[in-house]
């Protein structure tokens, strides 16, 4: 309360005084604890290692584009689905959205001047762009970087078998990005909890910032998890301990059960932030509020909590897990999921619908992510999951689910937020092109693979013979991927043109609900001059259209703004005569 | 939106009789038909799923759809600002509950079938993963094929040969009779995987995996390891051969029967 009370002094003393005489340019970065550098930071710095990440996909579908193919050596290919993996997982689909998104977005949607720990977060972005770059570096080691897969099963990952310093980077990277990820997770929720704006009660938050709330505590749920494995894999390497050794007594599917219960809620960590920001979108570009809020809520409190019960479904295939009871919890993540997809239709349905390119490639991701959610369903079925484990099928749903959500949701959050960011607009048309280049080539891309994992493709296989009669798919495939880079391409050449010549963005540009909305764009150095009161979960929406409140659904008609204007003056007359 | 959950409701009823009539002559919708009795059950499974799924997608993007060309913004009146409809909401909680139930249900029958061993398998076969081959070995009490062993590893650049060839090692099972794989790992995590079988177990080191398959094809099937086991992952392949029984006993007859092996198992 005394920072709330606090805050009118606190950000006038910001626009006068902190910015004319502290750091600039390159020591004000690195000094920074505001949340809204940190998180540009982190965007900018997820958005390159996705970029990254990208390449070597690209480089990987050359490879497969043909039999028995020499672009790159086996080696280098292990090495390349390796970062590829873990460049998109770590590094950008989980930062992009805690470190950068939430970190701007939250505390401007709860009304706050900054996060509630702003040293702690600074701490986290530095330690996630160590960790980023260490795990890179592991390129520039004598024998390569990781190659043992993103989820460097025991004993693969062991000193024998996967010996050197890039698979030894590789674990501190992603001990270190942990870390990161857990302050991260602490910062949002204490900022959630303690620093929400007069009014703004728990009900009343927007759903992205719920989403991010829950977000967080799965992430306090499932790091530490996979820290702790990651500590003892390390042991396991240099220490002579024999936690995943079959020779010292150890169990190597302890490593599975591990990883994976940090991995599946992690998939979820992946998803509900972009979640979030979908359903920021759908209600601005409808003009409605979201339908069915109050579910929507339950819907990401259940889908996480399911989340951890699922893990054992990555290792059907395994022998040694109770089939139907991770399938059966498997399945039941379909309810909530299946709630969303309505609820998202349902903020749409009758409502005003504009499809400028945020909406665009949210409507995007609704399409798109349905497709990923269904194959998502079979192989929730252990027998169906037998024929499909590791093949392509598995690959193709995954990406469907994951570029659903971190690249269509993700990139729709770029261009919903970028005005509020940089204080400049995106151009349209590129946007649009850039979406439905996206659009085309991710059917073109992972169609196939879904059809070549059903014939019998294993996944993370470097080459293949023409016998097996994959090529023609494989072709396909990696067309599509050219098309998705192309996608990319254009949206790179979108960010370059609004910094060479930029058009300025106003406050409000999309006609926003939420408190982001009632600041500059972008916001001064505490984020807000004044608050508008919070009656809803659209204090933004109600200040800029009294006369249309949320109603329910019985009341059949809206009182619109003539009628209301006419009973106010009426009643003014009234009072005159 | 009455009308649109009516519809759902209809297809709800189809999906049971689709997932049990699946498999007789739909589609394979891109499936291997299974080429064991395990294989085909699986096979009948995925087409109820299939039909299933795409009758669900179809659905909801047709919701989308419709969303989309319907409510495209025409004019700048404000929509009415309804926010809930509670029935609705219940309706479209419930639904997803019985579809899933429906499907859980054909799963565990499936799963069942599918993981069922017998106490009598006419042939036993431990087959031992490693980086990076394969080792067959014909064992039991009452098999005819005591004793053999075939053992070839992989070798780096041989990936022009088609699967089946003679380069990669061979397991040779026969038709209609039960085979009792009992399947190990020497190193690391391998993937233990027939494709035109629709089956997969991954071969773990400290685990024995004990699973059977009844053939019903007569053919020569590739197989292949799906779990990523280091630099030549790509090539530790191997093939299903499937003769006819009486076929079996003469290629048993022809193996050099090797004496007190070791064997796969630990």
């Amino acid at each position: 309360m005394t920072l709330l009370a606090g805050r009118p002094a606190v950000a006038a003393a910001g626009a006068h005084g902190e910015e004319e005489h502290g750091p600039s340019g390159i020591l004000k970065w690195i000094t920074s604890t505001d949340h809204k550098v940190i998180g540009k930071s982190y965007l900018i710095t997820s958005f390159l290692f996705f970029c990254a990440a990208g390449l070597m996909a690209v480089i990987m579908r050359t490879q497969l584009a043909s039999p028995d193919a020499t672009v790159v050596s086996q080696h280098a290919y292990n090495e390349l689905f390796t970062m590829h993996g873990s460049l998109m997982l770590y590094l950008f689909a989980g930062p992009f959205a805690f470190g950068g998104l939430a970190n701007y977005i939250v505390p401007l949607q709860v009304g706050a001047p900054d996060m509630a720990f702003p040293r702690l977060n600074a701490l986290s972005y530095w330690l996630y762009l160590s960790g980023g770059l260490i795990m890179l570096g592991g390129f520039l080691t004598v024998g390569g970087a990781a190659d043992f897969g993103w989820v460097a099963y025991a004993p693969l990952s062991n000193a024998v078998n996967s010996p050197g310093a890039g698979p030894d980077m590789w674990i501190v990277a992603l001990v270190l990005t942990g870390f990161s990820a857990i302050f991260t997770g602490v910062n949002l929720v204490a900022t959630i909890f303690y620093l929400r704006a007069p009014g703004l009660t728990m009900f009343r938050l927007p759903i992205f910032t719920w989403n991010m709330l829950v977000t967080a505590i799965l992430i306090l749920i499932a790091f530490p998890v996979l820290t702790a494995a990651l500590v003892m894999l390390w042991a396991d390497r240099h220490l002579g301990t024999h936690i995943f050794e079959v020779a010292g007594g150890g169990v190597p599917v302890l490593w599975q059960n591990l990883f994976w219960f940090f991995g599946h809620p992690e998939v979820y960590i992946l998803a509900l932030p972009y979640f979030g920001v979908v359903t920021e979108i759908i209600p601005v570009f409808s003009r409605k509020p979201t339908f069915g809020y109050r579910g929507m809520i339950f819907a990401t409190i259940s889908i996480a909590a399911l989340s951890t019960s699922v893990w054992a479904h990555h290792m059907f295939t395994t022998g040694v897990v109770l089939l139907p009871f991770f399938s059966l919890m498997s399945y039941l993540i379909a309810v909530p999921t299946g709630i969303k997809f309505f609820n998202w239709i349902g903020t749409m349905w009758r409502g005003s619908v504009r499809y400028d390119t945020p909406m665009l490639f949210a409507t995007g991701f609704l399409i798109v992510f349905l497709f990923g959610g269904v194959t998502g369903i079979f192989l929730a079925s252990p027998p169906i999951d037998f024929a499909t484990h590791d093949t392509y099928f598995v690959v193709a749903h995954f990406h469907e689910v994951l570029f659903g959500s971190a690249v269509f949701a993700g990139f729709a959050g770029i261009y919903y937020w970028y005005p509020k960011i940089t204080g400049r607009m995106l151009n349209e048309k590129l946007g649009k092109t850039s979406f439905w280049l996206m659009f085309i080539g991710f059917w073109v891309t992972f169609i196939p693979q879904y059809l070549l994992g059903l014939h019998g493709m294993p996944r993370r296989i470097a080459e293949y013979s023409a016998s097996t009669g994959w090529t023609t798919l494989n072709r396909v495939s990696t067309g599509g991927a050219y098309i998705l880079f192309l996608s990319v391409a254009v949206m790179l050449v979108n960010f370059w043109v609004a910094w060479r010549k930029p058009v300025p963005a106003i406050g409000n540009p999309w006609d926003g609900h939420t408190l982001e909305w009632a600041t500059t764009s972008p916001p001064p150095s505490h984020n807000f001059y004044a608050l508008p009161p919070v009656r809803s979960e659209r204090p933004v929406w109600d200040l800029n259209h009294p006369n249309h409140p949320t109603i329910s659904h019985e009341d059949k008609k809206q009182v619109s703004e003539k009628e209301l204007a006419g009973v106010i003056a009426g009643s003014d007359k009234g009072e005159d005569r | 939106m009455i009308k649109s959950s009516k519809s759902i409701k209809v297809i709800i009823g189809l999906l049971g009789g689709a997932v049990i009539l699946g498999g007789c002559n739909a589609p394979t919708f891109g499936a291997f038909r299974g080429a064991t009795t395990q294989g085909h059950d699986e096979f009948k499974l995925w087409v109820g799923f299939a039909i299933a799924g795409i009758a669900v997608a179809a659905i909801v993007w047709g919701l989308i759809f419709w969303a989309i060309a319907r409510y495209r913004r025409k004019g700048d009146e404000i929509p009415r600002q309804f926010h809930e409809h509670i029935p609705l909401e219940i309706i479209y909680t419930t639904l997803p509950i019985i579809i899933i139930g429906v499907l859980f249900y054909f799963t565990v029958v499936t799963e069942n079938e599918v993981d069922a061993v017998s106490s009598h398998p006419n042939e036993i076969v431990h087959v031992l993963a490693y980086r990076w081959g394969w080792r067959f070995s014909y064992y039991g009490q009452n098999n005819k094929s005591q004793g053999v062993m075939i053992q070839t590893a992989a070798e780096p650049k041989l990936l022009a040969q088609p699967a089946t060839s003679s380069q990669y090692p061979q397991l040779v099972i026969p038709e209609g009779e039960t085979v009792r794989i009992v399947l190990n790992s020497a190193d690391v995590v391998h993937g233990f995987y027939i494709p035109a079988f629709n089956f997969s177990r991954y071969a773990l080191p400290g685990v024995t995996n004990v699973f059977d398959f009844t053939p019903t094809q007569i053919g020569v099937f590739r197989g292949q390891c799906s779990q990523y086991c280091g630099l030549y992952h790509s090539e530790m392949l191997f093939s299903v051969k499937v003769v006819s029984p009486g076929a079996f006993t003469k290629w048993v007859s022809s193996q050099q029967i090797t004496q007190n092996q070791p064997g796969g198992s630990r």
